[in-house]
């Protein structure tokens, strides 16, 4: 059932050195340097140890430097004397250090920094972990992170090589690029003459697309994300999974030999593979009888332990299995997706718009509601003014007026937006654009642009053929294209413009979509001669989400990889889905 | 054998080189080249001979003696007459004129000179500070100039004044007696012996440490001699009172004594330390000299020299890894050589010298001439001694007959390569090109060594390349023009980074790029470093306008890489030339790098874009936070609005640590949308009364009417009605009403049996009709209030169908009310419902009077094995008929 890769597929990198970096980077930190030798969770509550010194491993935000500080002052009042040490992961910013500063307490604290920004997940996933990127960069418009993504691309850059070829799109991807360039001609020299073992690099901002975030994932992987939460690549399974009293912790990834074969499949798919894989442990098991005593003490010995892992593993995810069925029949999940298709595929909208309203008016999940308005939103290229009141009336009235902010939030960044009555702004735009000069005319069209974010999605979605034109059954198992990983219903706009650039080798021809993207002056592409190149390393691509990318958008490549006999590794800031995408934009009341 | 031929040859060769390309390199004038006594006489015949100038010392070693410059100086004063000091590694030369030891001409005020090695003068100055005891140089080519009061004054190689600092307190107290400058591994030390006769000293003066050494008992007087000895990284303190020798280390002071001194010592006249610490020499009154190991552990050997006068000076001579030890002593008019030997080597001096220690031999210098004198190295002793058999001194004259086309070369090159001898004598040979001062000399070495390499198969070329270009360095750095007369030894332990170095600090620094060049040393750490180094140097000229510099330093250095022009720009500005430090800041291509010195310079809108360029965010917070302090809140605010980016930043900060600065900000913008969004915050924010929360509010509907977003202001106005309503209705009913939305109010009003106020409620607030019916449906199943739900059910035709109803009351587990209710569900749905409710059946029997094949697929999944087989039958059928039409 799963697909092997072909057989001239090239060899992933090897990440275990960036593990082995940080965990070394780590170790000398916290217990050379700074003597640590018991280690607990940040959180707001007053800390336990009693020890004589304090060491703070943070994320560089003041949230983190003002309960430092409110910790430090209560010991103060309290008449301890300890000493502080904070470690920034992965810098430190001046910020941090002036609320230190604000509070008093500098003199108190000494800081250290671990410059650790990449965390693989998986064989081919690199994650940064900066979940707070998102809403930093897309919604307050911090650049903070940026620099931070240079560094980490200068990392992999000294570690596997030059990248020959370069794609991008999206503001961010353009600065952080050019950061990265920058960084690398500062250090210019030892680079040079190394063989560039990874061939491609693309790099994109998470707001060109959206729509595939936003839509609810069907296969395995993204499934168990939805409905669990995959934390650091490894999740919690409930009692409800386990059968059993406690919940269990599992780590997922390659290693995981039955997860590994599942992970990409559509959740159709997924029991039968199960069960088959069921009887064939089964099978195995049975081969005892009619074994001689050697061949048993062999069985022992050498497959036993590995059948029982195996089982063990296999029943977690029946168990896994069972609890997404559980929790999706109940809301009815073929009526949700059937809608988020409709909203895909553009028809119905008015049927849509009600079954939104219904979700809304039963308070089934505001997450969920906040989502379902935002693909209609996208996909609509803006709601028509009457339901964008409507729906924001009937949201406040069932989740809370507080969310009066979570919709000012969604709308500077783009995600529920009013559908502006014709295209007064463009007109009024390009009458300024005559009186003021170049330069000025850039900023105010900026401005402009950034007002009136238009997400174009139906006139992408016909350019790119995202929606595949169905004739009969779409065969789920035998997937024709990356659309399988949404039920054969829309191809992930992020994906299909990677594989359109790869085919291309660069933004030729695709100037009108990249128009339609608003992303006109953001798309680049820097090639250089691939004399020194393997064909090998050119058939691998590293992929740069910057603002997080979906487990379904991770099967979809993998898959398109497989098809065309490439390898794509990831780099994400962090590992999103649709939820996080809206937690990130919602005011919860303090 | 033709030996005499091989001396000839030699002699002529060195005749030929009459030094006529170096003009400062002829023989000497000053110091009567022939040895004093016809005893050590060496055996040489001639003048012109090449060993001429080698004295023998006991059986093994030879010493020489040969010019490096003529020195024309034109010294006003005789050297004894002045503070000397002189740097090792061909270091420069400091000359103080020590008015103040005749106390008549304290008026007149001394002159400080300063002169390279080969007498070129490089600094002159008044010397206006007070009476200077001693002068020294550190190992960075700073000279120390150590008063009398204790404060050390530096000066660089120029004569630029660095900086000072005092040797304490006690020294101030008490005065300088006397004072030393030693080099330790740490850097250069001082030592200072005090009027009240306490030694005060501090190993490393670029981290000044001020030791203050343990008393002696019983001193009374100044010892008659004293050094300081370094030893474990530790440095201590020799010292002679009387016929006792006292250490001093930090914690103590011990009396030693030295292995096998002779008897009769009344007192020490004079002690020497080896270049290294190593090696210790005593001189006694009774012209008795002590030669052993620092330690005093072990005697070398002794002489003496029946000279009861106090030396000059005396200093070790001695090679590293050479067994044979030396050392030099000075008298008025008289040098020794003196070793393990019953005879010394005697020169004359006729002027006025001084002797300088180096690693592998001392120089002289004088008024007219500066010479080094050294053993003669063993590769050079085997190539030149007469009569040597060794293989480089046949190559040398393989080659040689070569030259003049003799068959001879072939019979020397055979007698060499019987011997399997070849590859030591190409060894040799290369070996003594670096000890030869001449290059001529070097020349014939090195083409003997290339001759006899052309016979070997296998001889790595490297030593050969790297000799060469070794040789042409120390030629090039040894002109008369630069003035460092190093030896090969001391260039290898010096290092070229510290040649280059010492070329920087003397600003020849073409000579330096060219010595790059000619290495291939990479950008970084040769030519870029070089020409920053010009650079700094160059913003410092100030009769050359800005412009002029800030184009002659960019078209030198260009984008060399390596090259930071915000250090140079920094330099500029250091030297109070701002403006021309913002012009090379412009070269600077790191607009990061820009930043810390904009800001030192207080042009802070300027940093502000430049931190903006570099895109390194903390960089321009740090400058905002400066502007902060800077600038008053109007103009900066106004600067921020110009930058986006900064703004956003700034607004981020503020939102954690100062509200009210936000507020103000959006003010300022008139950013109405945000001001309202800021106050809605802080009606949450605030643990206060209502009322508070209320009036928050109420600012922010004003704010957001003023933004024309009608929406939010009435959406707050209600969310002001329903705030003050739940208030209300805390008081009058209890129970918890805050901070609900709408929908959880009026569904804990149901749920709690207040429908009146529940349904006023919905009127108020105009609650559509669908999620009123929701609601109501909801929270009455939950209650369990079935009659009430039917009532309800009843009480108008519903507006969102029955369906629900089903679902709903299936989720309560009450299939007998769902049932109820699936009756009344409208045909389109009435197959979910019936499904809902469990009845395959009837749902199969709708289905099939609908003929939709969606839905009768629908009721096919629900069948289920045994029970519902028939139904599954049915509908079979009912397919295969409608297929058939």
């Amino acid at each position: 059932m799963a697909f092997p890769h072909r057989p001239d597929a090239p060899e992933l990198p090897d990440f275990s050195m960036l593990k082995r970096l940080a965990r070394d980077q780590l170790i000398y930190l916290l217990e050379q340097q700074h003597e640590v030798d018991k280690l607990y969770k940040v959180e707001n509550k007053p800390a336990l140890s009693s020890s004589e010194q304090l060491c703070f491993l943070v994320r560089p935000r003041i949230k983190n430097m003002r309960y430092i500080a409110s910790l430090v002052n209560a010991d103060k009042l309290a008449g301890r004397a300890r000493k502080y040490k904070v470690i920034f992961s992965p810098q430190k910013f001046y910020a941090c250090e002036m609320v230190l500063e604000e509070e008093g307490i500098y003199g108190d604290v000494s800081c250290d920094e671990w410059a650790f920004s990449l965390l693989p997940l998986d064989v081919d996933l690199l994650s940064m972990e900066l979940p707070e990127f998102f809403r930093d960069y897309f919604l307050e418009g911090d650049q903070r992170w940026i620099n931070t993504v240079a560094q980490a691309l200068h990392l992999l850059s000294t570690l596997y090589g030059p990248f020959p070829n370069c794609y991008g799109i999206g503001r961010c991807a353009k600065m952080s690029h050019e950061l990265w360039r920058k960084l690398e001609e500062e250090e210019d020299g030892e680079a040079k003459g190394r063989r560039p073992e990874i061939g491609h690099i693309f790099l994109l901002d998470r707001d060109m697309d959206f729509v595939t975030a936003l839509c609810s994932q069907v296969v395995y992987e993204g499934l168990v994300d939805d409905t669990f939460r995959i934390k650091c690549g490894s999740v919690d399974f409930g009692p409800e999974v386990t059968s059993s009293d406690r919940s269990l912790k599992l780590l997922l990834n390659a290693e995981d030999k039955v997860f590994n074969e599942i992970r990409n499949e559509h959740f159709s798919n997924v029991f039968g593979f199960l069960s088959q894989k069921a009887r064939n442990l089964q099978a195995q098991y049975d081969r005892r009888r009619g074994m001689d005593i050697k061949q048993m003490k062999n069985f022992v010995s050498q497959e036993l332990k590995g059948l029982k892992q195996e089982h063990r593993l296999l029943s977690l995810h029946i168990g896994a299995c069972e609890s997404i069925m559980k929790k999706k029949t109940k809301q009815d999940f073929q009526e949700l997706i059937k809608t988020e298709h409709a909203l895909l595929e553009g028809f119905n909208i008015r049927e849509s718009t009600s079954y939104i309203e219904e979700h809304i008016d039963r308070q089934v999940s505001p997450i969920e509601s906040l989502r379902l308005m935002c693909l209609l939103s996208i996909t609509e290229n803006g709601l028509i003014p009457k339901d964008y009141r409507s729906l924001k009336t009937q949201y406040l009235q069932s989740y809370g007026p507080e969310h009066l902010l979570t919709f000012s939030n969604l709308r500077r960044a783009g995600l529920l937006t009013e559908q502006a009555p014709g295209d007064t702004l463009t007109a009024v735009e390009s009458k300024v654009s005559k009186l003021v000069t170049d330069k000025a005319a850039g900023k105010i069209t900026d401005a402009f642009s950034s007002l009136a974010k238009r997400s174009n999605f139906r006139a992408i979605s016909k350019k790119l053929n995202l929606i595949p034109r169905v004739d009969g059954e779409y065969d789920l198992k035998v997937p024709r294209d990356m659309a399988y990983v949404f039920s054969g219903a829309y191809v992930p706009l992020s994906c299909r413009v990677i594989e359109q650039v790869l085919e291309r080798r660069s933004w030729q021809g695709l100037d009108e979509v990249v128009r339609l993207l608003n992303c006109s002056e953001l798309a680049f592409a820097g090639l250089t001669k691939e004399d020194k190149a393997s064909s090998e390393s050119l058939r691998l691509i590293l992929v740069v989400f910057l603002g997080g990318c979906t487990f379904s958008e991770i099967s979809a490549l993998r898959f398109l990889g497989r098809e065309k006999g490439y390898r794509f590794i990831f780099l994400t800031t962090a590992i999103t889905n649709s939820a996080r995408l809206m937690e990130a934009m919602s005011e919860v009341k303090a | 054998m033709q030996l005499p031929t091989v001396l000839m040859a030699v002699a002529a060769a060195s005749a030929r080189d009459p030094g006529g390309r170096k003009r400062k390199c002829g023989p000497g004038t000053g110091v009567r080249r022939c040895p004093l006594s016809a005893a050590q006489q060496p055996p040489a015949p001639a003048m012109d001979c090449y060993t001429a100038n080698w004295n023998p010392l006991g059986d093994s070693a030879f010493y020489r003696k040969y010019e490096l410059y003529s020195m024309d100086w034109s010294l006003k004063e005789e050297l004894r007459d002045c503070l000397v000091a002189a740097a090792p590694y061909g270091g420069p030369i400091a000359l103080l004129r020590n008015p103040w030891r005749k106390e008549k001409a304290a008026s007149v005020r001394p002159v400080l000179e300063i002169y390279s090695a080969s007498g070129m003068p490089l600094a002159s100055l008044l010397w206006k500070s007070g009476p200077v005891v001693s002068l020294g140089w550190s190992a960075e080519e700073e000279l120390l100039c150590v008063q009398e009061d204790g404060v050390v004054l530096v000066y660089g190689l120029h004569g630029d004044f660095r900086r000072h600092f005092s040797m304490g307190n006690e020294v101030l107290q008490n005065r300088v007696l006397d004072a030393r400058i030693f080099h330790t591994e740490f850097g250069s030390g001082v030592a200072i012996l005090t009027g009240a006769h306490r030694f005060t000293l501090s190993a490393n003066v670029g981290d000044l440490k001020l030791r203050r050494m343990p008393e002696v008992p019983g001193l009374q007087t100044a010892p008659s001699c004293w050094t300081t000895l370094c030893q474990d990284r530790v440095a201590h303190i020799l010292l002679a009172v009387g016929p006792d020798l006292y250490l001093l280390d930090h914690a103590a002071c011990s009396a030693v004594t030295p292995p096998g001194l002779a008897p009769g010592v009344s007192s020490f006249l004079q002690m020497a330390v080896s270049f290294t610490y190593r090696h210790l020499a005593l001189f006694t009154d009774t012209g008795y000299i002590w030669m052993g190991t620092a330690s005093l552990k072990e005697k070398l050997c002794e002489f003496n020299c029946n000279i009861r006068a106090p030396p000059k000076q005396m200093v070790w001579c001695s090679r590293p890894r050479s067994k044979e030890k030396a050392v030099v002593v000075a008298w008025e008019r008289r040098l020794m050589v003196v070793g393990d030997a019953p005879e010394s080597i005697q020169f004359v001096l006729d002027e006025d010298s001084y002797l300088v220690p180096e690693l592998d031999g001392v120089r002289i210098f004088s008024r007219s001439t500066h010479e080094f004198l050294h053993e003669v190295p063993v590769a050079s002793e085997e190539i030149f001694k007469i009569a040597s058999m060794a293989p480089g001194a046949l190559l040398l004259e393989a080659q040689k007959e070569y030259e003049k086309e003799s068959q001879k070369a072939d019979e020397y090159l055979r007698e060499i390569q019987e011997l399997g001898q070849l590859t030591q004598a190409v060894q040799q040979c290369i070996e003594a090109a670096g000890h030869e001062h001449q290059p001529d000399m070097q020349k014939s070495l090195l083409r003997a060594a290339s001759f006899g390499k052309c016979f070997l198969d296998r001889f790595p070329p490297d030593s050969f390349v790297r000799m060469c270009q070794d040789l042409r360095v120390l030629n090039a750095v040894r002109d008369y023009h630069i003035g460092i007369p190093l030896t090969y030894s001391q260039y290898k332990q010096l290092t070229i980074q510290v040649l280059l170095d010492r070329l920087v600090l003397r600003r020849l620094y073409p000579l330096a790029i060219q010595i790059c060049e000619y290495l291939r040393l990479p950008e970084v750490q040769g030519v870029s470093r070089i020409l920053a180094h010009w650079a700094c140097y160059k913003v410092q000229q100030k009769d050359v306008s800005d412009e002029d510099v800030a184009r002659a330093i960019n078209q030198k250095l260009g984008d060399t890489p390596g090259v930071s022009y915000s250090d140079i720009a920094a330099r500029a500005y250091g030297c109070g030339r701002t403006e021309l430090a913002i012009k090379l800041l412009e070269y600077e291509p790191r607009s990061g790098e820009q930043v810390p010195l904009l800001l030192k310079m207080k042009r802070s809108k300027l940093a502000l874009s430049k931190a903006i360029e570099s895109g390194d965010t903390d960089l321009v917070f740090t400058v905002l936070l400066h502007l902060k302090n800077e600038l008053n809140r109007g103009d900066f605010f106004m600067t921020l609005r110009n930058q986006p980016m900064a703004l956003s930043l700034y607004r981020q900060f503020c939102k954690h640590q100062e509200l009210e600065t936000l507020k103000d900000l959006y003010n300022q913008d008139d950013n109405h949308q945000e001001l309202g969004s800021f106050h809605i915050r802080a009606s949450y924010a605030a643990q206060e009364r209502i009322e508070g929360r209320v009036t928050a509010l109420q600012t922010a509907v004003d704010a957001f009417y003023k933004a024309k977003n009608e929406f939010a202001a009435k959406a707050t106005e209600d969310q002001m009605r329903l705030l003050r309503l739940q208030r209300r209705l805390e008081d009058e009913l209890g129970g918890q009403f805050l901070d609900l939305s709408l929908h959880d109010t009026v569904t804990t009003l149901i749920l709690g049996g207040h429908n009146k106020r529940a349904e006023q409620l919905a009127r108020d607030f105009r609650i559509p009709d669908k999620r009123l019916w929701w609601l109501k449906l909801t929270a009455l199943a939950d209650l369990e209030d079935w009659e009430e739900l039917e009532k309800f059910s009843k009480s108008k035709k519903s507006p969102i169908g029955y369906l629900p109803f089903v679902e709903i009351c299936m989720k309560q587990h009450n299939k007998y009310e769902a049932k109820k209710y699936a009756s009344r569900v409208g045909p389109e749905q009435k197959v979910k419902a019936l499904l809902l409710v469990g009845d395959v059946a009837q749902a199969a029997d709708v289905a099939i009077e609908r003929r939709n094949e969606a839905e009768l697929s629908l009721v096919l999944s629900h069948c289920t094995g045994a029970t519902d087989g028939a139904t599954a039958d049915k509908i079979q059928r009912a397919r295969a008929q409608a297929q058939k039409k």
